[in-house]
Parts: structure tokens; C-alpha cells; sequence
């Protein structure tokens, strides 16, 4: 007997990126109505800024306009950082919980796709809390001097950055049981990583057992490569740097995650 | 190809110690509805998980439309559509954004989604709420929504997972005849479900799950005949002339009759000629009848026999 029941077309080509494109949209979707992970992913950064330059601007840098060119760049990487620690894992485990995960999963679609989809949607959420940041900045009085390549070159690393940083709390996303404990870990997690880098002051300034970190932590290459960048200085290696621990993360998450992910059972 | 819809045999799976299928053997044939009955536990959902290529069995083989579940697993997916226990729809997506989305995943185009969305959404009734977020919906209109994000693919083989946890009446019977509408036109449907009540009305076959095997299969009449025979029951329109009726009974059928709160008799009989007997003596001796039948076990009491496990009705009613 031979059956010819109507059924969905057969696979075209780039059909994950393809369906992580309907995922993506699917979570922006989500994001405009439930907004609050970029709006904290915007006003955080944005706090700090302005806690940070008028604490510390005229005792550190001597005004605040010149702590203002230090402290943006790293300003800009802790918004790109901090919209994927928090919301990409939560959002993953979420869907895990609730059974859409199964549906996506009994689809003749990629694994890899609903992660993929969900990450590329961030990689938007990260842009939108860069450029409102940016304006944020250049209304506080930062001007980019490396010219506007560079400034697009900074804002890029930044996003850069924080998509592979983002793959860590997808991983955690899929293994852990809830999404409060993503949440816990992004906030654990933003104290050392964020503040414990060059946000504030180079690290040669900082205590020795802080400086020791700091000097390892992959956010102060990003900063400093950021920092260069906007402001025209040399980059002291920071820029290999930072693209290098991006790559590394990325090479050690990503597979960790979407094996961990297809093998949910 | 087969004509089977679901062949299994022999599955197994275990998580840690625990197997929770156990050489598992079933089938059913295209565009039936299997019932799958199980208490908590009993591995239905295992099942459904290993059959949906969700889950991969540690033994035995499982087919579906014909296709093997672990070597042919894409192919499975094309033909299958899983509407589970808790719903899946998005819930700040509006009804049709839902629908369309697993329209593109299924790559239908951009017109073909939307086309397969608005016939889905009026063959469900949700036209007038179709643009509305789904957080808005009612409980009975999400789990229509989901079983029409089901749909979607025009799938050989739907898997339903306990469909009609916490509707009310009403809106279970809707959902009762959406289902049935689907077997006519030759889609095979496996249904878990923890009430009997639900596979009674819906299945053309059932299998008992319990710890992992299947401890009883067939149509729900032959479940029934198997625990065996007939029971009359009879309320008398007057309750004073319930001690005169039990006597009748207790004549016929040699001991005394069960009594319930609603004021029945209830009598086990080996054949329909006690009934007629019963019958007969009653109208003798004068005693008005308020409702008196023959009838088979229930499929609680099937369940209850094969089990040694009351099933939730029967706990809820108790």
C-alpha cells in the first residue's frame, strides 16, 4: 500500500539557518513583550556608568571627561556581556521546562537550530543595549577618537563578546534544573567577571590578589581592546587577546552545549 | 510500506536501576486510536518520548508509518506531531504567530504556513481570538491551540499525551470529537491517558501499561469480557421497596446484592437468563423500577482487576 498523505515539503538548503532565523524571531517576538532582561541589560551597564564617573572621576582620572574616556569602552563590553549571562541560559531552560523544547525537537529540524535561533536573537538584544548605550555615552560627552571604523570595530568586539560568553549560560541552560539557578549563576558570576577587571581603573592600580585575576580575566582584554580602539591608543596585544579567549569560549561552549542539548532525555 | 501505524517490539528502556519499559510489544494499524492506560509511572510517557525520537530505547525495535525510530529519525519526525501533557504554545505569541512559526519550521513557505494557520484556526474555532496573544487564551482554547500546532505537518501518526488533563467537561468532549475526526481521515492516533472513561470513548484498542509491560491488550470489549461477567444493577423507584428487591436478587443470583449510596442493587450474573428472571419476579411481585441494567464491568474495574491499583476516578470518586 502505498500512502501519499500531504506533508511538510522536503528539507531546502540552509535550512538551520534558516529555522534558527524563525527562532530568533520567535524570541525578539517574546522579548518585545516581555522587555525587562534588555531594559536590565541597558540600565545596569548605564548605572554604573553614571555611579562610576561621578564617584570616581575626579579623584581617579582628575575630571570627569577624562575618567569618561577610560570608563566607556568597558561600560559597553559590560552591556554586551551582561544581556547574554543573563537571559540566552534562563530563556533555554525555560522552553526545556514547559515542553515547547519537545515540540522543536519532534520537528525534522537541526538540534542545533532553537539554541542557534535563541543566541542569534541575543546577538540583536546585544546590539540594541550597545547603541543605547552608545548614545547614552556620546550624551554624557565621549567622543570616539580612533574614528567611526574603530567605533564600529569596538561595538562589534563587544557583541562578538558577548555572544561566546553567552554559550556558557546556554550549556548551564540545558543542565541545570532551573531557570533561577541560571539566573543565580549570571548574577554570581557578573561581580567578578564585570567588576573585577579593568572597568574602573587599569589593572596595575588594583590590589595584588585582585590585580592577579584581573589581569587573567578574559573580560579585561575585551575592555582594554575596546578602550583602544574608541580612544585611538595602542592596544598593548589586548585586541589578539580578546579575540582569542572570544574563539575559546565559543570552541569549548558551543559543542558542550548542543551535545548536551540534543542528548536532553 | 505496512499497513501498520505503530509496530513495537520488544522495547525496553531504563533510566538508572529503573526500567521503565520492559520489553515492550504493541501495535496498531493505520488510522486506529490506540489507548494507552497506565497508572503514574507505568511508562507511558516513556513510550510516547521513545516512539516521538525524543527518547532512544536501549532494546527492541519501534516503527512508526513504517519507519524505524532510531535509524530513520528525520523521516520519522516528518510524519509524527506530539501534543503534550503540559501545552506548548508560546504564550506572548498570538494564536496564528504560534501556528505560522511551526509552519516555517516545517517548511511550508511563507504563504503555505499562513494558509495552513487560518484553515487550522477555523477548523478549531479560534478565528475571533487568533490575533490575540495566547497568554489570553482560556485553559480549553490553549489545548486546542496546541493540538492545531500539532496539525500543522498533516502528520500520519499524532501523540497524545494525557490531552484532556484538566478541561472541563464540556470543552473534553470538543476535544473528544476533534480527535475522532482525525482518525477519519486516516491518521493513527496513540492516546495516554489515565482515564478509563477517555479511552473508553475514544479508543479502538487498548493496552494496560503497568511497570513497564503491557499487562492487557484488545478493544475495550474485550478488556471487559476478560475480568469476566455480566453485573445487574436495579434502583427501585421506591426505596421502600429496596429489602424486597434485594430479596428478588438474592433469590436469582444466590447471594445477597452490593448496596450503593444511590440506593442500587448491584449483583454479579453469569448469563443473560438471570436478568430475564429477575425481570420476571419483579413485575410478580409488583415492585416499580426505577432504572435496571445489564451491563459489563467498567473499565475501572477492568483496571482495578489487571493492576491491583484503583485508578484516579475511582480515587477521586472514593
Amino acid at each position: 500500500m502505498t500512502t501519499t498523505l500531504p506533508r511538510a515539503a522536503r528539507p531546502r538548503r540552509f535550512a538551520v539557518l534558516r529555522h534558527s532565523g524563525i527562532l530568533a524571531r520567535r524570541s525578539l517576538a517574546k522579548s518585545a513583550r516581555n522587555p525587562g532582561p534588555i531594559v536590565n541589560g541597558v540600565i545596569t551597564p548605564a548605572l554604573f556608568m553614571v555611579l562610576f564617573l561621578y564617584l570616581f572621576g575626579r579623584p581617579v582620572a582628575g575630571s570627569t571627561a577624562e575618567y569618561l574616556r577610560y570608563l566607556f569602552p568597558g561600560i559597553l563590553v559590560m552591556g554586551a556581556g551582561l544581556a547574554g549571562m543573563i537571559s540566552t541560559g534562563a530563556a533555554i531552560n525555560l522552553d526545556l521546562k514547559n515542553g515547547v523544547t519537545d515540540r522543536f525537537r519532534s520537528l525534522p529540524i537541526s538540534r542545533t537550530a532553537p539554541l542557534l535561533g535563541s543566541v542569534l536573537a541575543d546577538i540583536l538584544r546585544y546590539a540594541i543595549a550597545v547603541a543605547v548605550l552608545f548614545v547614552l555615552g556620546v550624551l554624557l560627552g565621549f567622543r570616539p577618537q580612533g574614528g567611526a571604523l574603530a567605533a564600529v570595530g569596538a561595538a562589534g568586539l563587544a557583541v562578538l563578546f558577548g555572544f561566546c560568553l553567552s554559550w556558557v549560560t546556554v550549556y548551564l541552560g540545558v543542565l541545570v534544573k532551573s531557570a533561577e539557578a541560571v539566573l543565580a549563576f549570571g548574577f554570581l558570576a557578573f561581580l567578578p567577571l564585570q567588576l573585577g577587571s579593568s572597568l574602573a581603573a587599569p589593572t596595575d592600580t588594583l590590589p595584588g590578589w585582585l590585580r592577579a585575576w584581573a589581569d587573567v580575566n578574559p573580560v579585561t582584554h575585551v575592555m582594554d581592546a575596546c578602550r583602544a580602539l574608541l580612544n585611538g591608543t595602542p592596544d598593548g596585544g589586548s585586541t589578539g587577546l580578546a579575540l582569542l579567549w572570544s574563539g575559546l569560549l565559543f570552541a569549548v561552549f558551543c559543542p558542550l552545549a548542543v551535545r548536551a542539548y540534543g542528548r536532553q532525555e | 510500506m505496512t499497513d501498520h501505524g505503530l509496530e513495537v517490539d520488544a522495547l525496553s528502556r531504563s533510566f538508572g536501576r529503573t526500567a521503565a519499559l520492559d520489553g515492550v510489544s504493541l501495535s496498531v494499524a493505520r488510522g486506529r486510536v490506540l489507548g494507552l492506560l497506565g497508572p503514574n509511572g507505568a511508562g507511558k510517557t516513556t513510550l510516547v518520548r521513545v516512539l516521538a525520537t525524543l527518547l532512544r530505547p536501549d532494546a527492541g525495535t519501534a516503527r512508526v508509518a513504517g519507519l524505524d525510530v532510531r535509524r530513520d529519525r528525520a523521516e520519522v519526525r516528518r510524519r509524527i506531531a506530539l501534543s503534550g501533557q503540559h501545552t506548548s504554545v508560546d504564550d506572548e505569541l498570538s494564536g496564528r504567530s504560534n501556528l505560522v512559526m511551526i509552519g516555517g519550521l516545517l517548511d511550508l513557505g511563507r504563504h503555505g504556513a499562513a494558509r495552513r494557520a487560518g484553515e487550522l484556526l477555523s477548523r478549531f474555532g479560534l478565528e475571533e481570538a487568533a490575533d490575540r496573544p495566547a497568554a489570553t487564551y482560556s485553559g480549553g482554547m490553549r489545548r486546542r491551540l496546541d493540538l492545531a500546532a500539532a496539525l500543522v505537518g498533516e502528520p500520519e501518526v499524532i501523540f497524545l499525551d494525557e490531552p484532556s488533563v484538566g478541561l472541563d467537561p464540556a470543552r473534553r468532549d470538543e476535544l473528544w470529537q476533534t480527535i475522532r475526526k482525525l482518525t477519519r481521515d486516516g491518521v493513527t492516533v496513540l492516546l495516554t491517558t489515565q482515564y478509563l472513561e477517555e479511552a473508553d470513548a475514544l479508543a479502538d484498542e487498548i493496552a494496560v501499561l503497568d511497570h513497564g509491560r503491557v499487562i492487557a491488550s484488545g478493544t475495550p470489549a474485550d478488556l471487559k469480557h476478560r475480568v469476566g461477567g455480566h453485573t445487574v444493577v436495579l434502583r427501585p423507584a421506591d426505596t421502600g421497596d429496596l429489602d424486597r428487591a434485594a430479596a428478588i436478587l438474592a433469590r436469582v443470583t444466590g447471594r445477597e446484592p452490593d448496596r450503593t449510596r444511590r440506593h442500587e442493587l448491584v449483583a454479579p450474573v453469569t448469563g443473560d437468563t438471570a436478568f430475564f428472571e429477575i425481570a420476571a419476579l419483579l413485575r410478580e411481585h409488583g415492585v416499580a423500577v426505577g432504572e435496571f441494567a445489564f451491563r459489563l464491568p467498567s473499565l475501572d474495574e477492568v483496571f482495578l482487576s489487571l493492576t491491583g491499583a484503583p485508578t484516579r476516578d475511582a480515587e477521586e470518586a472514593a
